[in-house]
This record gives structure tokens, C-alpha cells and sequence, in this order.
């Protein structure tokens, strides 16, 4: 406790903010850092939209209208990169730097420089890959997955791509790093494992998962830099090397990955149903294991990504069943979310309308994922728009609803205001309607035979990508919505409480609203 | 503050370590995933080293049908055909094919086939005794090869496979013969 106390002592030499941009520029600050990440990922939301977007204009009609092929590739390949690394790992980093000091009763994260640092490589990082698409061969064009032997035939860009995606993948590991140790070493005295919230937790189990796995991408992508500059032959077989090899390094990270942007979506959902179910989360204990179980799994189902390369049939039953047993845990999760809510004092606020939203939709997503589980139906529906569908709707409902629910429930914590419950609400509705126009119809084209990638399709599936199209310029344009809400939260509105819900349960609203620049400098006392 | 700013330090520390590990692994996994091939012929690679004939066949009534297949890699300017597309087989006895090559890229170049064998669970029971695939080919400007092949398959290939499909995909390696003026 002395120890403690002490600290405190240093910090009272600076109490609010610096003034000027430097402020952002050299902050240490938990919260500032939280505000850069999640305004980094809203533009880059927008940067990626409007890929998406440049996608189903093209897909609007049948034949060759918008964009050239290679653009149209390049499209798909650099809408995935930002989604992924731009705009769903940084809002949760965002989420994690805003919330775990608050919620585990820290005064902020253990390693603020190391912070700092973790943030301000991701513009650069997206800057190098933004970049790319203006120089000579264009951007990267082989899919976000990078695959060789066709990822090494690209423009000289590649270079730029494979240090973009290192620099990411740095911010990402430092940015783990730090939230272990905090999780670790920064919680109030009292607050057991087993009292976190499960924001927290999930949080602590991704940080370990990109801890494990990044390195692994960052491995293969480097492989992919040698092979094509350095001339080492780890995927050419002239030279003795294995295409299929890269797939396999590949999705040993990239199913992880997929969790990495899943887990603390799952967090931020058991944080507000309870609120606004006000009851407490049914099976909290199962929830923790659950996650944990979901993370060891996703260590030995990465080949269901690949069933179409050739394997054993030993290979490819094991990971048949080792993919349906991820069901188990999630199905865990979605009946004890099922079991908060029931004969729970509902009331439907914007937060809780994207959490049942996320519920409802994520639930779509993971059946279709079930489907796409079992190997002799995936070689029917391998590289199809099934598979577009499926993991649209676990990351776009899921991941991306999760997000935007978070921004709802905290942000009057944040800003100190109210944001507009009416606009809120008009905001959930229009994105739902059209996120399933736009969504539900790539099931049909997908099951009919569509391929993923390809700019053009046969005329047979004119009508349902027609109706995608109108339903992405519509999801597309109602995130304006978002943003005018976010924004007018942050210049004023009816002032927030201190406690905000009215069933909210948890540290962060303990402290007033807005949360002070520093919060917790002593430690709360835990019951 | 110090205790703390220690517990830090040996939390980050240790899992700096954890991710030089993985970074690590990632290159384990190449060996890793070679020897896996050389067990159990995942990805159709054959063996490539000569293998010795076998000394009597059991079972001269069971056919097998080889079928050649060739590929010329990406863009490189070649014609590689097999000169001949079957075979039918009898496992354990030792067979002659040829391969059909002509350099058109119009200077000299070296050149190396790479063999796969489908189904891939078949793969470790086809054998080479001699194969073009084991060596680089060097070519003058418009030179033509007829490369042999001497191999058999094994008699424990499962009774179930009566097709094996032997594919070569022909790489340019893009080095030229020692001596050969720059182009």
C-alpha cells in the first residue's frame, strides 16, 4: 500500500491534459490513447466502407462497368487488411485501454510509453498500406490471405504491404504486452481473477492469443519477403518449397486471429445484457471457461480453412470435429446470454438493441459456420459467396455491432453526455435492415455456386447481388448516422450520471461522468 | 513503485520471450511440415532420391493406371509434354517413360521439373529409379530433350487406388549455364 500511495505522490505534478496537439502526440494517458485507437478505427471504418462499397458497385450488374479487374482485386484484398487490422483489432485495443484500468480499479495501463508507441505505429503502418494502391502495379491483389505462389507475382508494392503488416503486427504484440501486465499486475487490491469482469477477461485471453499467434504471421509473411527478393524457396516448389505450406502457417495464425476479433466482443455482450436485463450474468464462471476453451481450440482447426488442398481423410475428419466442438463453448455463451435475459426487467436502449441484435445475427453467422464445418459440404461451398456470407455476419453483426454497442453504453461515461437515444435507435434499425439485405441474399448466390474474388458472374445471379449492392450503399451511408450521434455526444447533450444505467454493475461507474483524466490513483475498496 | 515497475518488467520480459518463440515456431513449422510429408506423402511430393528395383513381383495379374500429366509454370516459355499420357502397370515391375521438353525462350536457360502425385495417399508408394526431376536441365536457345524416367509402383499400393496420376510442373530457375553472354 506504501508503495502504491507513493506513486500517487509523483503524479499529482500534472493533473489534466497538456494543452495543444502534443498532447495527443506524446500522451501516456489510458483514456487519450483509448480516444486515438477508436477514432483511428472510425476512419478507417470509412476507408474500408468505401472499399466495400467500390466492390458492390461493381458487383451491381454482371460484366466489367466500374473498375478494372486488378482494382477490383485489390479492392477485395485491402477492404479485408482494413476491416481486420484497421478498424476491428484497434477499436477493441481502443475499448481495452479505455475500460480494463477502469474496470479492474487501476490508475492506468502498466506500460504507458510502451502505450504511446503501440498506437502511433498504426497510422504510419496504414499510411505504407494505403500507399500502395497508388504506386506502380497497384496495390496488393492476391486476397487478404497473401497466399503464394500468387501474392509473390504482384507489383513491387508487396515490399510496403509486408512492412505495413509488421509494423501492425509490432502495435498489436506491444499493445498485449501491455495489457497482461496490466491485467496482472494493476488490479485493485481485492479484485480476484474470478471478480473481473468478463470484459476483462476475454480481454486477457485475446492478449494471449495475439501474443502466440502474430509472431506466427509475422514469420510467414517474412518468408513470403525472402522468397520473393532474397531468393529463398519456401513456397516455390522449383526450389523445393511447398505452396499449400504457406496455408498452413497462415491459418495456424489466421484462426486464432479469427478469435482475436470475436472474444472481446463476446466481453462487451456479457457486460451489457445484465445491465439492461438487470440481473446478473447467468453462468459467469462457464463464461470464463468457455472463452478459454474456444481459444485452446482455435489452435487445432486452422486446416478447415483449407479442406480443398488435398489432405488425408484422417486429416481432414479431425478437423471436421475439432471445428463443430468450437459449437460447445459458444453454445455456452449464447444460452447463458439467452438465461440473463430471461424474465429479466428488460428495456430495449440503444446499447441493448445492438447487444440482442449482435445475439441474434452472430448466432446466423456461427450456424453457417457449422454448414461450412463439415468437409464434404465445404468442398461445395469452398471459396464461395456461403463464405462471404458466413463471415460477414459473425464480424459485421458480431464484431462490429459489439463495437458500436460499447460506444453507446460507455460513451456517456467518456463524454459526460447523453447521446441521442431517438438517432441511436433510427441508427440500429436502418443499419439492421440493410446490414441483412446486403448480407442475407450471399447465402443464395453462395449455395448457387458464386465464386468470392471475381468481378464478374454469370447473369444467373443478377438479381440477388443487384439487392446486396442496395443493401451496402444503404448500410454504407447509414453509418453517418454513427457518426453524427458520436459527435454530438461528444459537444454536449443532457448531462450523464455517474452511474449512466440504471442496473449497471461494475468500477467504471463509480467514478464521475465525464471519468477524470486520471481515475483510481487509490485503489477502491472491493467487496 | 519499484516492486511494481518490476512485476512489469518480468511480465513483459517473459512474454517478449513467448514471441521470439512463436516467431521461432513459425520456422519450426517448415521442417515440421517437410518431415510430415516425407511420413505419410501429404502433399503428393514424391521421394527424391533414386529408389532400388524390387527383386520379384507376387501378384502379376493386378493393373494400375499411371496417367502423365505436365504443366509449364506461371509464364515461362517452354513446351514440356509427356510422350506418352498412360500406362497401364503392373505393380512391383519396373517401367520406362519419357518427357519431351523445348526451350523457347530464345537464349540458353535452366530448367527443373517438380513432381506431384495424386492421389497424395499414393504418393509414397511410387518410386524412381532414375527421373529427369532429380537434376537441372541445361539449354542452349531453342534446345529440345527427351528426358527419361524409370520407375515403378509399389505392390503395397492400397488396393483401393486403381489411378495414379503423375504430374510434373516444369520451373525456368532462371540461372544460366556457366559461361552464357547476359542478355
Amino acid at each position: 500500500m506504501s508503495a502504491a500511495s507513493a506513486e500517487h505522490h509523483d503524479h499529482d505534478d500534472h493533473h489534466g491534459p497538456a494543452p495543444g496537439w502534443t498532447r495527443w502526440l506524446y500522451t501516456t494517458n489510458h483514456k487519450d490513447i483509448g480516444t486515438l485507437y477508436l477514432l483511428f478505427s472510425l476512419v478507417m471504418f470509412f476507408i474500408g466502407g468505401g472499399m466495400a462499397l467500390i466492390i458492390r458497385a461493381e458487383l451491381f450488374q454482371p460484366g466489367l462497368q466500374m473498375v478494372d479487374p486488378l482494382f477490383f482485386n485489390s479492392m477485395t484484398t485491402m477492404h479485408a487488411l482494413v476491416m481486420i487490422f484497421g478498424v476491428v483489432m484497434p477499436a477493441f485495443v481502443g475499448l481495452a485501454n479505455w475500460m480494463i484500468p477502469m474496470m479492474i480499479g487501476g490508475p492506468d495501463m502498466a506500460l504507458p510509453r510502451l502505450n504511446n508507441w503501440s498506437f502511433w505505429i498504426m497510422p504510419f503502418a496504414f499510411l505504407l498500406l494505403l500507399s500502395t494502391l497508388f504506386m506502380e502495379g497497384g496495390g496488393p491483389a492476391g486476397g487478404w490471405t497473401l497466399y503464394a505462389p500468387l501474392s509473390l507475382q504482384g507489383g513491387d508494392s508487396f515490399a510496403f504491404v509486408i512492412f505495413s503488416i509488421h509494423f501492425m503486427g509490432i502495435s498489436s504484440v506491444m499493445g498485449s504486452i501491455n495489457i497482461v501486465a496490466t491485467i496482472f499486475n494493476m488490479r485493485a487490491p481485492g479484485m480476484s481473477l474470478m471478480k473481473m469482469p468478463l470484459f476483462v477477461w476475454t480481454w486477457l485471453i485475446t492478449a494471449f492469443l495475439l501474443i502466440a499467434v502474430i509472431p506466427v504471421l509475422a514469420g510467414a509473411v517474412t518468408m513470403l519477403l525472402t522468397d520473393r527478393y532474397f531468393g529463398t524457396s519456401f513456397f516455390s516448389a522449383a526450389g523445393g518449397g511447398d505452396p499449400v505450406m504457406y496455408q498452413h502457417i497462415f491459418w495456424f495464425f489466421g484462426h486464432p486471429e479469427v478469435y482475436i476479433l470475436i472474444l472481446p466482443a463476446f466481453g462487451i455482450i456479457s457486460s451489457i445484457i445484465p445491465t439492461f436485463a438487470r440481473k446478473p450474468l447467468f453462468g459467469y464462471a462457464s463464461m470464463v471457461y468457455a472463452t478459454a476453451s474456444i481459444a485452446f481450440l482455435s489452435f487445432i482447426v486452422w486446416a478447415h480453412h483449407m479442406f480443398t488442398v488435398g489432405m488425408p481423410l484422417a486429416g481432414e475428419m479431425f478437423f471436421m470435429f475439432a471445428t463443430m466442438m468450437i459449437s460447445v463453448p459458444t453454445g455456452v455463451k449464447v444460452f447463458n446470454w439467452i438465461a440473463t435475459m430471461w424474465r429479466g426487467s428488460m428495456t430495449l436502449e440503444t446499447p441493448m438493441l445492438f447487444a440482442v441484435g449482435f445475439l441474434v445475427m452472430f448466432t446466423i453467422g456461427g450456424l453457417s459456420g457449422l454448414m461450412l464445418a463439415i468437409t464434404p459440404a465445404d468442398i461445395q461451398y469452398h471459396d464461395t459467396y456461403f463464405v462471404v456470407a458466413h463471415f460477414h455476419y459473425v464480424l459485421v453483426p458480431g464484431a462490429i455491432y459489439s463495437i458500436m454497442a460499447a460506444t453507446y453504453y460507455w460513451m456517456p461515461k467518456w463524454t459526460g453526455n447523453m447521446y441521442d437515444e431517438k438517432w441511436g435507435k433510427i441508427h440500429f434499425w436502418v443499419s439492421t435492415i440493410f446490414l441483412n439485405v446486403l448480407f442475407f441474399p450471399m447465402h443464395f448466390v453462395g449455395l448457387a455456386g458464386m465464386p468470392r474474388r471475381i468481378p464478374d458472374y454469370s447473369m444467373q445471379f443478377a438479381d440477388w447481388n443487384a439487392v446486396a449492392s442496395i443493401g451496402a450503399f444503404g448500410f454504407g451511408f447509414s453509418q453517418l448516422i454513427f457518426v453524427y450521434v458520436v459527435l454530438k455526444c461528444m459537444r454536449g447533450g443532457e448531462k450523464a450520471t455517474d452511474e449512466v444505467w440504471e442496473g449497471a454493475d461494475g468500477l467504471e461507474w463509480t467514478v464521475p461522468s465525464p471519468a477524470p483524466y486520471h481515475t483510481f490513483e487509490t485503489p477502491p475498496a472491493i467487496r | 513503485m519499484n516492486t511494481l515497475r518490476k512485476a512489469h518488467l518480468v511480465i513483459a520480459g517473459k512474454l517478449s520471450l513467448l514471441v521470439i518463440g512463436m516467431f521461432g515456431f513459425g520456422y519450426l513449422m517448415v521442417p515440421i511440415y517437410n518431415i510430415l510429408c516425407d511420413i505419410t506423402g501429404l502433399n503428393g511430393k514424391t521421394s527424391s532420391v533414386a529408389a532400388v528395383a524390387p527383386a520379384e513381383v507376387r501378384d502379376t495379374d493386378r493393373l494400375v493406371t499411371v496417367e502423365f500429366v505436365s504443366v509449364v509454370n506461371s509464364s515461362a516459355a517452354w513446351t514440356f509434354k509427356p510422350t506418352q499420357r498412360t500406362m497401364q502397370v503392373v505393380p512391383g515391375q519396373t517401367y520406362n517413360a519419357t518427357y519431351e521438353v523445348v526451350n523457347l525462350t530464345g537464349k540458353p536457360a535452366v530448367g527443373q521439373a517438380v513432381p506431384s502425385v495424386a492421389p497424395s495417399s499414393a504418393a509414397k508408394y511410387f518410386n524412381k529409379i532414375e527421373c529427369f526431376c532429380f537434376t537441372h536441365q541445361e539449354f542452349e536457345a531453342g534446345g529440345r530433350k527427351e528426358m527419361p524416367l524409370i520407375f515403378f509402383v509399389e505392390e503395397d499400393l492400397p488396393r483401393s487406388i486403381d489411378t495414379v496420376t503423375l504430374s510434373y510442373t516444369y520451373f525456368d530457375t532462371g540461372e544460366k549455364p556457366a559461361g552464357a553472354a547476359d542478355s
